[in-house]
């Protein structure tokens, strides 16, 4: 009998199906990889299993699940764990002061009771540090980790932590089910090898491990099974040996509807370039870009893809300067300054922020001023003189939101409303907005739709074509949803691990782009 | 049902309980048989005493370095100022205007100096900003001591050394505000000076966030990613905004003193900031949002709070209990900012 | 350490000018050290639980000189009337602590000016009550507290019965050095260092440390915050009683108001920081500070011809060095981030 069961698992957030119909064993010992682009509700099934208070705060899950052959519900992750499931997340969750025991034990320390704790209560128990380092050795052992584990896990290499995270999950005397988000994603190579090691080992102690990771070679060796999903559907559900790495890009990435990529234009290589970049270096936190070339052509559409952390969205906040960058970037030919985001403005470079709430908008400013402000402080547009004063003009601000607010359809209650209270939608047609009234040659756009609805998805792209087309605005779209870029760009950069991996036309073949961004080389998987 | 919840929204449980307050001893005070027009009088006359220290919170607030616990670095160029124009012997106008220009340019470099410093420690500036001001204070006691003034008026008579603790400006510039265009009417003396003064620093103000500059201060404090994107220098704004507080609180402590009728030293410039904290917040600002209808509704009501609760419990009760009303009502105010989350108001 | 030795340095500058003897200063000294100890001490446990200083024990001095005047109104003398004292300050020390505990899970990264505003809030509230409901509502039975109308404490209460009792408990007849408050003080300071090796110490390490991280690990962070706050408050009840048994008398509204101020400028000059305090820097802090209370005023006086200066400067000097270790601790804070930043960057560089 499976190990863990699950059926018809389905999620819904506020209205929105993310997830729908999943139904997955697990045994024994079985390392299954599941796989699926960002949104493809990866996540979503794991904080169901999990027992995330996000999940039972927005009215739960449908389906069931089976732990042991018992019905198994878990409200917190607390409950999760007692019942022996463990997880690895991506973000490191060790105390950088801590010795690496007090890490492994951490709110599982072993105690001894006294006097006072009989009398006091359980927290006065005396920490039993024999017994910790006993215990913290036996799962470093399981993991054939030699390290000194009474240091402070803050000087340790980065693929350590990993390790001691992991040690912590073993040392849980109960572990059935292992789930591991990206693991390996911060790893360098060596210390990816040696943690698929431990993984086999896991499964040798009888332990079911659940990997969740984009790079399908490490699927594909390290696996017995693999899940595809796509748009919180499960697409296969496959032994390992029964399918290619080019059958699961295609599974991965591919929609069942085709793409009107009818107004695909071609550049020719003498067409004028708008923005040429050399040797790109973005430091942006977990979205760092590490070198690229890139040539953007006069009026085009370019897309750039890629899964969450590989730094697509480190070009265009390179671009704008907001964070440290090296490089060279030349606009209509002319080198631009790097880190100096007015500079960019003023050659007519706008930036339209992933990070909508805090880069995007000012939330607790009426409507108006968020569409007003960029033409305001760097063209001086809505300024009247009062003697040696610069004033704004409020009216003309509130006269040319108004047309804004008509012409976009922002659903608001009047132009004076805080940006906060409109919905995701109607926040980024006010982003845009500030763009068609700051009319830049060069728009970089990035996750435009992200987290808004499809009626306003549609009028946010469709406005972005308008812009291109009417005003010969050349666009950047930086987007994690591949089938949105199709539908407006003319090239499509995919980027992995800071570089980039292609550029392919908008309607080349889907596997193509989905093996691009697990990183495989096309080239030598078509050969 | 939902007009009084939405009336209950727009006031605020703090305006709403202070405003209560003080309808209540209004009408006890009346009942005790006080004076009326002597109240109103004082009301007036402390609102523009205290009015432009509690201006001086909103650049800071707005270029979103909080509340400035620091008046006290202003305070104390605006008293050297004061002193300066004393030692002098300067009488009337001219000792106010030798007092604002020796002030103001102090006050910009300790205000530049001062923000420099707010810069190098975003996210804890009330903390360090109030021992800064505590130490400063402190420190100018010494100075005090050991000032080379000489004028008769300033140094002790005998047997002390360095300035008086108290220094009346009968003899400069005390009471020339209020004095100049004051009227009465019903009995109640307008201090128009005063209040025209006061008015003219409250437009200036109000211009300042109306203009460019004014504008990208104002965007600087409400989302520094987002002026950062679009390409504002944000600590360059939150160092004007320190300097213009600094001034402000320079400004602040001479009208005060004028219309006090003394010069306060030493000690006395420790606990300037937190009854001005206190307006702002009781008329409606924020941590993070400050403007000129707060600054008035605010220091109205704490004045007026003031002014009217002394003498009733002075009546009813005994002791220094205008003093603690005024520390409960001042740091309890500022308690229920300090615990509000982000973007409510207070 | 650059602190504590630059402290030590003036304090031995001041020493020599000061003209006082080391006898009067070792016993001066000894005094100063068994009636403030255990209100620094007090100050650890939030630190380490990382709530910074913990400005708020000044409500904890309110919670131990409640304990005091039950004491005097049923005329409980000697080392019985201290005991009775701590522990009818223990509940009144819990709630209190609770409350402020409460405030400031409100303020998070707020909380050191937080509980600073909160012990000048809760002073306005001492006041109202010892001044206006005594005798209204809260009933004393003696009368020699309260000022002649009947209504409100004087401003000053005699402390003669339990006048260092304490100091003389059981080693009264052998010096007359207090022994006693000082081996109370270790034994706190031993209770300190034992409660962090104990499960709930341990939460509060990692509290301290990381409060998101600690709260995956499913540690209760705001509970645990709560009881560091409110043992922080207990103790420092006690230490006032201490300060308070040593001195004999007892200035009704004003004594607890400095506590604060001066016991967090005297951990911080013994080298401790907003994040990390021990019993060492406590009481190495402990004796620098009184040391320069000491000696100040008189090389002023014989430095300057002023004792005035001297006295300013001193008060300077703890306002001072609290501004400068809160300075300090928010420049690094900055600094860490921007060097993580700058690493992160070498780390991009090297990888290609």
């Amino acid at each position: 009998m499976a190990l863990l069961q699950l059926k018809d698992i389905g999620k819904k957030y506020s209205g929105n199906q993310v997830l729908e119909g999943v139904s997955l064993e697990l045994n024994p010992g079985e390392i299954h990889g599941l796989v699926g682009e960002n949104g493809a509700g990866k996540s979503t099934l794991m904080n169901i299993l999990f027992g995330m208070p996000v999940i039972h705060s927005t009215g739960g899950y449908e389906g069931e699940m089976f732990l042991d052959g018992e019905v198994y519900n878990p409200k917190t992750p607390m409950e999760a764990m007692n019942l022996g499931i463990g997880m690895v997340h991506q973000e490191f969750m060790l105390i950088p002061g801590f010795t690496v025991v007090e890490n492994i034990k951490l709110n599982r320390e072993n105690t001894r009771s006294t006097v006072v704790s009989k009398v006091f209560g359980k927290k006065l128990e005396v920490l039993d540090k024999k017994q910790m380092v006993e215990d913290a050795k036996d799962a470093l052992n399981k993991l054939n980790l030699d390290l000194d584990y009474n240091l402070p896990v803050k000087g340790l290499p980065v693929g350590y932590m990993q390790f001691i995270e992991i040690a912590r999950e073993i040392d849980k005397s109960n572990l059935k089910v292992l789930i591991l988000d990206e693991p390996t994603a911060v790893l360098t190579e060596s210390e990816a090898e040696q943690f698929l090691e431990v993984i086999k080992r896991l499964s040798n102690l009888g332990i079911a491990i659940l990997f969740i990771t984009h790079r399908l070679d490490e699927i594909k060796s390290v696996t017995d099974h693999i899940t595809i999903l796509r748009d919180g559907k499960l697409i296969k559900s496959v032994k390992t040996e029964d399918i290619t790495t080019i059958e699961i890009a295609g599974l991965m990435v591919g929609r069942d509807f085709d793409i009107t990529a009818s107004s695909i234009r071609k550049f020719d290589d003498d067409s004028e370039i708008a923005l040429k970049i050399e040797e790109l270096y973005v430091n942006m936190p977990g979205e760092a870009i590490k070198g690229i070339n890139l040539d953007i052509r006069k009026g085009e559409i370019l897309g750039i893809g890629g899964l969450a952390g590989q730094g697509k969205l480190g070009i265009a906040n390179g671009i704008i300067g907001l964070y440290p960058t090296r490089g060279k970037i030349y606009k209509d030919g002319k080198e631009l300054p790097l880190n100096n985001p007015r500079e960019v403005l003023e050659h007519e470079i706008a930036f339209l922020s992933e990070d909508r709430k805090e880069v995007g908008l000012l939330l607790d400013e009426p409507i108006d001023f968020n569409i007003a402000y960029t033409s305001i402080e760097i063209k001086e547009d809505f300024i009247k003189k009062l003697g040696p004063l610069k004033i704004v003009d409020k009216i003309k601000v509130r006269d040319h939101s108004l047309d804004m607010i008509k012409k976009l359809d922002i659903r608001c209650k009047d132009q004076k409303q805080h940006t906060r209270y409109l919905s995701g939608g109607n926040q980024q047609k006010v982003c845009i907005a500030r763009a068609l009234t700051f009319n830049p040659d060069i728009l970089m756009v990035s996750e435009p739709t992200r987290g808004i609805d499809i009626g306003a998805k549609n009028l946010v792209l469709d406005t972005l074509l308008e812009l291109n087309k009417k005003y010969n605005m050349t666009i950047i779209i930086t987007s994690s949803e591949l089938a949105e870029l199709k539908q407006v760009s003319d090239r499509i950069a995919i980027i992995t691990e800071g570089k980039i991996q292609t550029i392919l036309p908008a309607d080349a073949d889907d596997r193509l782009f989905g093996l691009a961004m697990s990183g495989e080389d096309i080239k030598e998987v078509i050969n | 049902m939902e007009i009084i919840k939405n009336l209950y929204k727009k006031i605020g449980f703090p305006r709403l309980i202070i405003t209560v307050f003080l309808i209540m001893f209004l009408i006890s005070a009346v009942g005790l048989g006080l004076s009326l027009p002597d109240l109103l009088t004082d009301i007036i006359n402390r609102f523009g005493m205290n009015a432009i220290m509690v201006l001086a919170m909103v650049p800071t607030i707005q270029a979103g370095t909080g509340i400035n616990l620091n008046l006290a670095l202003g305070v104390i160029f605006g008293l050297i100022g004061a002193l300066v124009s004393m030692e002098m012997g300067l009488q009337g106008w001219n000792s106010m205007i030798v007092a604002f220009s020796i002030a103001i340019p102090l006050a910009i470099i300790a205000g530049y100096l001062y923000g420099l410093l707010m810069n190098r420690i975003k996210g804890q500036e009330m903390t360090v900003g109030n021992y800064f001001g505590f130490s400063i204070v402190s420190l100018m006691c010494i100075f005090w001591l050991i000032a080379p003034f000489k004028n008769e008026s300033l140094v002790w008579a005998m047997g002390g050394k360095g300035l008086r603790v108290t220094l009346t400006l009968e003899d400069s510039f005390g009471s020339l505000l209020n004095d100049f265009l004051a009227f009465k009417i019903a009995g109640v003396k307008i201090p128009t000076g005063l209040l025209l003064f006061f008015a003219i620093c409250a437009g200036l103000v109000y211009l300042f966030t109306n203009t460019k500059t004014g504008t990208a201060l104002r965007v600087s404090g409400s989302g520094e990613k987002f002026a950062v994107s679009n390409g504002l220098n944000v600590d360059k704004y939150r160092i004007l905004s320190v300097i213009i507080s600094t001034v402000l609180a320079a400004i602040g402590i001479i009208i005060y003193s004028q219309a006090f009728g003394f010069l306060q030293l030493y000690n006395a410039p420790l606990y300037v900031s937190m009854p001005a904290a206190a307006s702002i917040l009781i008329g409606g600002a924020t941590l993070k949002k400050a403007t000129i209808t707060h600054v008035i509704i605010g220091t109205f009501l704490f004045q007026g709070l003031l002014v009217v609760a002394l003498p009733v419990i002075n009546i009813v009760s005994e002791g220094s209990m205008a003093e603690i009303i005024r520390i409960t009502i001042s740091n309890g105010i500022i308690l229920y900012a300090l615990t509000r989350k982000a973007g409510d108001t207070a | 350490m650059i602190v504590p030795i630059v402290f030590m340095a003036i304090c031995a500058i001041g020493f020599y000018y000061s003209g006082l003897t080391f006898d009067f200063i070792f016993d001066e000294m000894f005094f100063r050290l068994s009636r403030n100890l255990v209100l620094v001490a007090s100050l650890i446990i939030p630190v380490i639980s990382g709530l910074g200083l913990n400005f708020g024990i000044v409500i904890g001095a309110m919670a131990g000189q409640i304990g005091l005047l039950f004491i005097i109104n049923y005329g409980i003398g000697g080392m019985t009337g201290i005991v009775v004292a701590m522990i009818v300050s223990i509940p009144f020390a819990i709630l209190f602590g609770y409350l402020v505990g409460l405030v400031l899970n409100r303020a998070k990264g707020k909380e050191m000016i937080t509980s600073m505003i909160l012990g000048f809030f809760a002073n306005g509230i001492y006041q109202l009550v010892f001044i206006i409901l005594v005798g209204r509502i809260i009933p004393f039975s003696n009368k020699s507290m309260m000022v002649n109308s009947g209504q409100g404490l004087k401003n000053t209460i005699d402390l003669l019965s339990i006048r260092k009792a304490f100091d003389n408990f059981i080693f009264g007849g052998m010096t007359r050095l207090p022994i006693a408050p000082l081996i109370f003080s270790g034994i706190i300071f031993l209770f300190i260092f034992l409660f962090f090796k104990t499960k709930l110490g341990q939460d509060m390490r990692a509290i301290g440390q990381n409060m998101q991280i600690a709260s995956v690990a499913g540690i209760d962070v705001d509970k645990t915050r709560i009881k560091a706050i409110v043992i922080s408050t207990v103790l420092a009840a006690w230490g006032q009683i201490i300060y308070l048994q040593n001195l004999g008398t007892f200035n009704t509204y004003t004594n607890h108001e400095q506590v604060g101020l001066f016991s967090v400028a005297a951990l911080l000059i013994g080298g401790a920081s907003v994040e990390k305090a021990t019993w060492k820097e406590a009481v190495i802090g402990t004796l620098l500070f009184h040391l320069l209370f000491i000696v100040s005023p008189l090389a002023g006086q014989n430095l300057m011809g002023d004792a005035q200066i001297g006295e300013y400067f001193r008060v300077f000097v703890a306002y001072g060095v609290i501004g400068f270790a809160l300075i300090l601790h928010a420049m690094e804070k900055r600094n860490q981030i921007e060097k993580m930043d700058r690493l992160n960057f070498e780390d991009n560089k090297a990888a290609n």
